[in-house]
């Protein structure tokens, strides 16, 4: 056995990526397990728990201690989007950009999407056609969420394609790939964000000359209580959406895909029933969470947490996935339950960093499941596990391709 | 079918509203509003709400005592 | 019904939350005997919170309120039926129709009622009301609908300022009259109190503090205004008295139980008390009408008129009514309630009034986002926070372990402000009640009998 000061090397391991779980198992014998790099990883439900409710937990990379700095992620220029920074000022921005998505303001905003949401799901399984192989990923986990983002934030049909390349490389930059030079791919990322928060910028001016009822026209034009964004604010948090709205839903889509092949009575069960899908969505949420940990925490003092000291400024690692499997708080938690009761699970965080689409996120996932548990007739994997992205936090597969018989409705 | 939601329990994540905004609504930014008489229509949506809850505090049921009176 | 037999006879006077939730908790609890609630109201058990809140907005009907059952009960309801007496001996309650019904085990769940305006000829005044019944809401809602002139708010606590607060959504004008030196003081201390002031003002309410309604005046037998103890005379065609509850205890007079104006007296277990402080074995009490010993809290006896406390009490007690004496558990969950008015939503856990002094640990007043925690000694005992909920657990751990006092910094949003007295008044000095009464004493505020050679 290795010793627990590794743990997140091995986590990070891209040979770990098809099942991460027996070490998040070994990470919660440890509760807390400082690693080599002075970090500190958390993978116990109740700690993870406390810990995204403690106002002394900073989100804010300015509080990282010197050693643990990244010069990258403190770049001049452009601000930090409300991800990356603490009340109030992530009140502010999380608050402005709320306003456009979902309640007081907008409440009605990502309910009315629905209709359109399940034609464009209907589409792309037309696309299917009568191909006897399909990959999930790319025939349609991918590309529904992408242009559901779009369409909300008014991206242009014409431009999702280059967003989307654009997506991928800032999201590249988050993968924690050891023993190999991680400065290329982050500078590519910084670039690729950079220039797409300058597109958002410029569609934004657009939207101020001439309005339309997307959300970047509102974001643009509206000036509520607390006043308006400013341009580089607005670009940082467009471009924000526009990344976290589609990269971490195909996970949740296509690891639902995967998770639900593997268990065919519950796929079967899902079928006949489907009022029983929003409870097998959050199910998923808790068994196969399509953030696997939160690498950006730092603690604003010493604290304490099951019985370790955690000095102010270091890296703290909350490992959602292995706190989503901790036996102290689900019953039977390696047991995929669609049905299962009190599933307070950690899939979208909690406390006031609380994943922001997740509304939006479980709309995508209810409409895709259900629309591809009706077109698959006969579904098999084609290879298990399936090649996996580089990415150990947003973890999912590359590819996923099945075999079905061809027509089914 | 009536709801009723603990509000100690709620954090104001709102998914309930986003969910059913029929039924939930936001009161400012974080106080929360129900109808607890749920519309026909309106129970698939509730019962969405209720898995969604991120902190478990929505309770939908048939009318307790209805018909006892 | 002798030790944890499943059968037997179990009556539960009360069929509002606290009893509708018992009676849940005893079948789920393998309870298999005869199970009857009895209730003074006619309507089947109804969720209170909104009446102050949906239904005074006219958003919500005041019939359309009904609790959702967590299962079948298969019990007898005896509603629109008030209990006015008990015998203890012959194990019997009596009810106003006559029925005298049997009982192995008894819950007395019977909560409170509106404090009634205490002249009876001013409180007959047509545009009187008292908001705690469905009925009340009703008639209230409609009388808002038609438009008065002036809504006068006696009593400045929670349900006075929430309907305050509806009163002003609906543009209509309104005076708030409050004894005490600011709203939510009696519940909150000085420092909520203050920005409560602040908010209400802000929100267009008249608001008079350190006053009292000294006279209600009429004409034709309709309200039209009231005098005040300055002098001031105001116009007002609506007045709801929000001066607080009085617990439905009148019914156990003469039975000997340790009830009375404070409620029922119980032990960590829900068993009654009686008048010499000996535990009954068969009697349990739940929810606003019980009085209970807190750990947290120098195991003094509180009562919480919450609707949190109703149901978990409630619990608690059907589990140990039905469960032999080790299997029983103690009522131990740490008091939390809310309030949502102007806009805001106002949250609390533990017990602020059980305090000395008071911190704003994160945002401020100014921003109307802010939580304020509370200490007594030296250790955390409450908090409350304004549209700040996500982190009210991390202040509710800290009380449980009785962490220090202040709470250490490190919070991204304090400020820096200092620890100040938290200054909760006496509760004989207000109007509206402190909703927590620590039944013992205050910690800085014994009543006079109580002081040392007093």
């Amino acid at each position: 056995m290795s010793s627990p000061e590794t743990l997140f090397r091995r986590i990070t391991d891209y040979a770990s990526r098809a099942d991460p779980y027996p070490l998040y198992a070994e990470l919660r014998e440890h509760g807390v397990a400082r690693q080599e790099d002075g970090s500190y990883l958390v993978g116990t439900y109740d700690e993870i728990a406390a810990l995204l409710h403690d106002p002394r937990v900073s989100s804010d990379p300015h509080s990282r201690a010197e050693p643990f700095r990244d010069p990258l992620a403190l770049q001049e220029g452009m601000p930090v989007s409300f991800i990356g920074q603490d009340d109030p000022e992530h009140d502010r921005l999380r608050r402005l950009a709320m306003r456009h998505f979902g309640p007081p303001h907008t409440p009605r905003r990502v309910d009315a999407l629905q209709g359109e949401l399940v034609r464009i799901a209907e589409e792309l399984a037309d696309g299917f056609g009568d191909k006897e192989r399909l990959d999930l990923v790319d025939d349609f986990a991918f590309p529904l969420p992408v242009t559901v983002i779009c369409r909300l934030l008014g991206v242009p049909p014409g431009d999702v394609q280059q967003v989307h390349v654009w997506a991928d490389t800032v999201v590249a930059g988050l993968d924690f790939t050891p023993d190999e030079d991680p400065e290329p791919r982050r500078r590519a990322s910084l670039e690729a964000r950079a220039a797409m928060g300058r597109y958002l910028g410029e569609l934004a001016e657009e939207r101020r000359r001439r309005p339309t009822d997307d959300m970047l026209s509102a974001l643009a034009n509206d000036d509520g209580p607390d006043g308006r964004l400013t341009q580089p604010e607005l670009m940082v948090t467009s471009v924000l959406l526009l990344i976290a709205g589609h990269e971490t839903t195909v996970n949740l889509i296509s690891n639902g895909m995967l998770t639900l092949m593997r268990h065919p009575e519950a796929f079967e069960k899902l079928r006949a029933d489907p009022t029983l899908m929003p409870g097998a969505v959050e199910e998923l949420l808790r068994y196969e969470p399509p953030v696997q940990f939160l690498p950006q925490r730092t603690p604003l003092a010493d604290i304490e947490v099951g019985g370790v000291t955690v000095p102010k400024g270091s890296p703290l690692i909350l490992v959602l996935a292995a706190g989503n499997r901790d036996p102290r708080r689900f019953t039977d938690p390696d047991r995929f339950d669609i049905t299962r009761q009190d599933n307070q699970h950690l899939g979208f965080g909690s406390g006031v960093h609380n994943c922001f689409g997740a509304p939006l996120a479980r709309m995508e996932t209810r409409v895709a499941l259900t629309t591809l548990l009706a077109r698959l007739v006969g579904p098999r994997l084609l290879q298990d596990p399936p090649e996996y992205r580089r990415s150990p936090v947003l973890r999912g597969p590359r590819h996923l391709p099945v075999a079905r018989t061809p027509g089914g409705r | 079918m009536h709801v009723v939601v603990d509000l100690n329990r709620c954090q104001g994540y709102a998914q309930c509203v986003f969910l059913a905004p029929e039924v939930f609504e936001l009161h400012g930014e974080e106080a929360l509003m129900y109808s607890p008489e749920v519309p026909e229509d309106q129970r698939e949506k509730v019962l969405r709400a209720v898995a969604a809850c991120p902190v478990q505090a929505v309770f939908a049921g048939e009318q307790a005592g209805a018909g006892a009176g | 019904m002798p030790g944890d037999a499943p059968g037997g006879r179990i009556v539960v006077v009360g069929a509002s939350l606290a009893g509708l939730r018992a009676a849940e908790a005893l079948r789920d609890g393998g309870f298999t005997g005869e199970l009857t609630l009895v209730g003074d109201e006619p309507d089947p058990p109804y969720d209170r919170p909104p009446l102050s809140k949906g239904v005074l907005l006219g958003r919500t009907r005041a019939d359309a309120c009904g609790l959702p059952s967590r299962r079948p009960l298969d019990a007898r309801w005896k509603l629109g039926v008030p209990a006015t007496g008990l015998d203890p001996l012959a194990k019997q309650v009596l009810l106003a129709d006559g029925e005298r019904l049997g009982f192995d085990r008894l819950l007395i769940a019977t909560g409170t009622r509106a404090r009634p305006w205490p002249d009876p000829g001013e409180a007959a005044l047509d545009g009187m009301f008292t908001l705690r019944t469905s009925r009340d809401a009703e008639r209230l809602a409609e009388r808002l609908d038609a438009g008065p002139r002036r809504v006068l708010v006696i009593g400045a606590g929670f349900t006075g300022s929430e309907i305050a607060s509806g009163c002003r959504e609906r543009g209509l004008a309104v005076t708030v009259v409050e004894r005490g030196r600011a709203p939510l003081i009696g519940a909150l201390g000085g420092t909520v109190g203050a920005f409560a002031t602040e908010l209400q003002r802000a929100h267009g309410v008249d608001l008079r503090c350190g006053v009292t309604v000294t006279s209600l005046t009429g004409h034709d037998g309709r309200l039209t205004g009231a005098v005040l103890s300055d002098g001031e005379r105001i116009d007002a065609d609506i007045a709801v008295v929000a001066l607080g509850a009085v617990r439905n205890t009148e019914w156990l007079a003469g039975t000997g139980l340790a009830a009375g104006p404070r409620g029922v007296a119980c032990d960590a277990g829900c068993r009654v008390f009686d008048m010499y402080g000996i535990v009954t074995d068969d009697i349990f009490v739940a929810g606003d009408v019980a009085r209970f010993p807190h750990p947290l809290y120098e195991y003094q006896l509180l009562a919480l008129e919450h609707w949190g406390n109703a149901v978990a009490q409630a619990e608690t007690a059907a589990h140990n009514m039905i469960s032999r004496g080790p299997d029983r558990r103690p009522h131990l969950t740490v008091p939390a309630f809310w309030s949502s008015q102007f806009g805001l939503n106002i949250k609390s856990v533990g017990v602020p009034t059980f305090s000395d002094q008071v911190v704003i640990a994160q945002g401020s007043p100014g921003e109307r986002r802010l939580v304020a925690v509370y200490g007594y000694r030296g250790r955390v005992t409450a908090a409350v926070t304004v549209n700040r909920a996500k982190w009210l657990e991390y202040y509710q751990h800290l009380i449980e372990t009785a962490a220090p006092f202040p709470p250490d910094p490190g919070a991204a949003d304090f400020d820096g402000s200092e620890p100040v007295p938290s200054d909760v008044p006496d509760p004989r000095v207000l109007s509206h009640g402190p909703t927590v009464y620590v039944t013992g004493h205050l910690p800085l505020l014994r009543p006079p009998s109580r002081r040392p050679g007093g």
